[in-house]
């Protein structure tokens, strides 16, 4: 009897995993079927991408000027402080950037995704749309996925821009040293499979924080306080499969593209 | 209140051998619990309006949709105009959906959308040219007396005009079956009589088969005793002890359908329930 709630909490992560994998399946399915919804798609594309580049030039200013300032404290102990480009930016364009875009973009819109349709459903807006013959995945979900990936991928490169900026900022005017040297450092060490790993991030985190999001909002029961939940879950589980699908991607990717 | 009609009705008054629109055999669903409904057994002939009357909680909304296929029974078999829907792909139930029209207890209309896009919304999806969207939502929004809502958004609306809103999105697309899950649920009770007697209207005027989830026994009996006069634009009282002999009731008590008949049966039931229910 003591194991009951275990068992019943155990039971649950089981089926949450199991329809959070059927969804994404089906999700995956419709990005590739007709009807696609281009009007949503821009629509989403805009909030999703041209909403989030505030954060996300910020984020990556800031991370990439801490990156500068702790780097050149280290490596100034064994007078490696040129290196400091080749480091800001290798960190940035093959880690950070993508990680903390996906994560950030995350926190912004898995939120908004799981609460939009979360009072969808909650308002039976989304057995309104079914009975009316139209697919709420096809509708409002494919759309919504569809956009995260694209503009996750852009996102990423600004964020990595601003990051090796915010680095060569901080170098310049901070630690007093030759931005020319930093700049040639961070462009001279940057090769093409670290772009590419880079670039491979993003598309599999978009469809990670945007899955979920919506994943979350579709399952939603128990009114606005069930709403507030679903957003808080879908928060939590698509920052925390980013950063696990990350360490699993970077392992692949180190062997693919060493 | 005018008889314009959406456009003219178009069909036929049915045929006295068609089957029914919709069939349900010994259809049983639970939901993590008890059973919500257990061998429930019913059906709608065309034409036909049913009132499905019950206290809050036996089923009457999981009932109606199952009909349309938004729930899936666990046991027993669900017809919609002559297709067995209950283990039907979801993909293959959206046309059959696109030959139903169903209005939601609160409306369940799209706050970001504007009533005009709400009513058009099927219209919208099947890529109809924009004059002819607009000439028949106006149609639509008449037909409820809404007209000059047209351009604005769900949220400035009262309950009653949503519910009415509703109801024209239901009907712009001349369904060929209608599903009120408690239309007059939450209203005052005049706003709930100009919905019973659009319903009347409806009924009158394009014959549509329909079921009418509710509570309220007298939304159920203004039904039952009331017909639409074209002439007058309104609904009008029948004569005394004259029913519309096409609008039949069912009744659920705990999730089993415990009476499927006339008015006339039902006030004159020997059942308990039915008995303290009309009381």
């Amino acid at each position: 009897m003591a194991l009951d709630p275990i068992e019943k909490a155990a039971k649950n992560i089981v089926l949450t995993v199991q329809d959070y994998s059927l969804f994404a399946y089906r999700a995956f399915l419709n990005l590739w079927r007709p009807p696609i919804y281009w009007p949503e798609f821009l629509v989403q594309a805009d909030i999703i991408g041209v909403g989030s580049l505030s954060i996300v030039v910020l984020s990556g200013l800031s991370t990439g000027g801490v990156l500068a300032l702790q780097s050149a404290a280290t490596l100034s102990a064994f007078g490696a402080t040129a290196v400091t480009g080749q480091f800001v930016s290798l960190t940035m364009i093959r880690e950070l950037g993508p990680v903390l875009t996906g994560v950030m973009v995350s926190g912004r819109n898995a939120s908004s995704m799981a609460s939009e349709l979360g009072s969808m459903v909650v308002t039976e807006q989304i057995d309104a749309m079914r009975a009316l013959g139209v697919d709420p995945m096809r509708k409002l979900v494919t759309p919504r996925i569809f956009s995260s990936i694209v503009m996750l991928f852009f996102l990423t490169i600004v964020a990595d821009a601003c990051g090796i900026l915010g680095g060569a900022f901080v170098t310049v005017f901070m630690n007093h040293q030759n931005g020319t040297q930093y700049l040639d450092m961070a462009w001279e060490h940057l090769h093409y499979p670290d772009i590419v790993q880079g670039l491979v991030k993003p598309l599999f985190f978009g469809y990670i924080l945007s899955s979920i999001g919506c994943f979350y909002g579709m399952r939603t029961s128990g009114g606005t306080e069930g709403v507030g939940r679903a957003t808080i879950q879908a928060v939590v589980s698509a920052s925390v499969l980013i950063i696990f699908v990350d360490f699993l991607l970077t392992q692949v990717l180190l062997r693919l593209l060493p | 209140m005018n008889a314009s009609p959406i456009s003219q009705p178009q069909s036929p008054a049915p045929a006295a051998d068609a089957g029914p629109v919709v069939a349900f055999r010994n259809v049983s669903i639970a939901f993590d619990g008890p059973p919500v409904l257990q061998d429930v057994s019913f059906s709608i002939a065309p034409g036909e309006t049913r009132v499905l009357l019950g206290p809050a909680g036996v089923g009457k909304s999981v009932l109606l949709k199952l009909i349309n296929g938004l729930f899936r029974p666990d046991r027993g078999s669900i017809q919609l105009f002559g297709e067995e829907i209950s283990h039907m792909p979801e993909e293959m139930l959206f046309p059959l959906r696109t030959r139903t029209g169903m209005v939601f207890q609160e409306g369940a209309l799209f706050d970001s959308l504007t009533v005009r896009d709400n009513v058009a919304y099927q219209l919208i999806q099947e890529r109809v040219p924009d004059d002819e969207i607009d000439s028949r939502v106006r149609d639509a929004l008449r037909f409820v007396e809404l007209e000059e809502t047209f351009d604005l958004y769900p949220a400035s609306l009262s309950g009653g005009m949503r519910r009415r809103v509703a109801i024209a999105r239901a009907f712009i697309h001349q369904p060929e079956l209608l599903l009120y899950d408690s239309p007059t649920g939450g209203l005052d009770p005049v706003t709930s009589t100009t919905i019973i007697e659009l319903i009347v209207k409806e009924r009158d005027v394009y014959h549509t088969p329909s079921l009418m989830v509710t509570h309220r026994l007298q939304d159920a009996f203004i039904l039952c005793n009331h017909r639409f006069d074209p002439e007058l634009g309104r609904m009008v009282l029948l004569p005394k002890g004259e029913t519309d002999p096409n609008t039949t009731f069912l009744m659920l008590e705990e999730g089993r359908l415990i009476f499927d008949g006339s008015l006339h049966e039902l006030v004159k039931s020997q059942n308990k329930f039915v008995r303290e229910f009309l009381q």
